[in-house]
């Protein structure tokens, strides 16, 4: 029970909380790129959460099985890299070759991930706060999953703003931000939420 | 001169930031004071001279199939170098840096610049433009640094401008307000410039998406 409870303390406050998005600025770039359409933002959101999740399933063993032991933390970043392009690589081939129907609708999404500063942000932040292997999925998938949700509600936001009427210097990505920073506002709301279902910190 | 208009094209008419809309989450997670945006700026300024100057030495012997991660390791490598330093000598930059500092190997300018300038140019022209493009986004980071330092704490560089009685609006510094003066930035900019605004905003605008492993390569709005 404890367990579960602590899971789900994670999992929130990557969701809500902390998005990775609106409160941690990682993913900036696909989320003002892909969020045009409700369609391509639920894609990218789901490859972007499998991605992390299997990301810290590969990270986190190697981290703790070979650099720890050699003393060679400090090398995470480049090894990390390596992975998550290797992993989103071998991804693209397995889903090509076996799931094509899983492919043609994520396949498009696939190669940017690789520098999505989310992903490495999350396997870096993982072992930052010494959380555990299970922790560590979960956090991955909470922030996989908060990276969806900000962006699907923004596809919708984006589909008012199309409609609007916006002031010549303001068209493109400076409208694009202030809306992003109504939507981020939003998400300010959501603080203490976690605390306050869970009676405070475990 | 070409080597000064390398440099200078990064400064104003190609800035990375704010004209060609790149390395957005730096620019909006670390300038909640302009000290840590130009701790910020000087490392990855760090990073992009160096890795230019590599990459351009390197790009013969680079096979074409597999520059992409090689580009990203030589980038990897620095980054690790900038964290060390910066560790050393600037700690407290360091720590306010936090996760973003590792961050700056998936940043979009450096892989930009590598694959669209350093993998096609001479060493010495290369650094040129990695210097420009670095103060270039130093600029623009500092500029929306100190909008939200003074706004948000009422202090520049940790001098203390406002009066007491003055509350300061500390929405600035939240990440609302970070998206909010990069958002106001960037239309004054526009403004100024007269440049009409992309059609296509985001990686669908950015003019390295042909190069760009990741979000930039046009994909994006499919």
């Amino acid at each position: 029970m404890e367990l579960a409870r602590s899971m789900m303390m994670i999992l929130l406050t990557g969701i809500l909380t902390d998005n990775f998005v609106l409160s941690k600025f990682m993913g900036i770039c696909p989320f003002l790129g892909v969020s045009k359409k409700a369609s391509s933002s639920l894609g990218m959101g789901c490859a972007v959460t499998a991605v992390m999740v299997g990301a810290t399933a590969v990270t986190y063993p190697l981290y703790h099985a070979f650099l720890v032991p050699m003393g060679l933390e400090y090398m995470n970043t480049i090894l990390f890299i390596l992975i998550i392009a290797l992993f989103v690589q071998v991804v693209e081939m397995v889903l090509k070759k076996y799931v094509t129907s899983l492919y043609n609708a994520l396949g498009v999404y696939l190669p940017l991930i690789t520098t999505n500063c989310a992903v490495l942000g999350v396997t870096l932040l993982n072992i930052e706060s010494d959380y555990s292997f299970i922790e560590s999925l979960v956090n991955a998938l909470g922030a996989g999953l908060g990276f969806m949700l900000a962006m699907l509600i923004f596809s919708g936001v984006r589909g008012r703003l199309e409609r609007c009427d916006i002031p010549k210097s303001f068209q493109g990505m400076p409208i694009t931000l202030v809306a992003a920073s109504i939507v981020s506002l939003s998400f300010l709301g959501f603080g203490g939420i976690v605390d306050g279902l869970f009676g405070g910190a475990v | 001169m070409s080597y000064m208009k390398e440099f200078l094209k990064g400064l104003v008419k190609e800035n990375p930031t704010l004209v060609s809309l790149l390395g957005m989450c730096p620019t909006l997670a670390v300038t909640v004071s302009a000290s840590n945006a130009l701790g910020m700026g000087a490392a990855a300024t760090f990073v992009l001279i160096c890795s230019n100057l590599v990459i351009s030495l390197l790009k013969d012997i680079i096979p074409k199939q597999v520059r992409l991660p090689a580009y990203i390791v030589i980038i990897a490598g620095f980054v690790t170098v900038a964290g060390f330093i910066l560790q050393a000598y600037l700690p407290d930059i360091y720590d306010a840096l936090g996760i973003f500092l590792p961050l700056i190997t998936v940043n979009c300018i450096i892989l930009g610049r590598a694959e669209m300038f350093a993998s096609k140019n001479k060493p010495l022209v290369s650094v040129c433009d990695g210097l420009g493009m670095g103060v270039g986004f130093t600029l623009a980071m500092l500029a929306v640094g100190s909008v939200r330092e003074i706004f948000g704490s009422g202090t520049w560089f940790g001098i203390q401008l406002r009066p007491d009685f003055i509350e300061p609006m500390s929405i600035f510094i939240y990440p609302a307000g970070g998206f909010f003066v990069l958002g106001c930035v960037i239309a004054l900019v526009n403004k100024l410039s007269k440049r009409t605004a992309p059609a296509a905003t985001g990686c669908a605008a950015c003019p390295n998406k042909e190069g760009c492993a990741g979000g930039c390569d046009g994909k994006g709005d499919e």
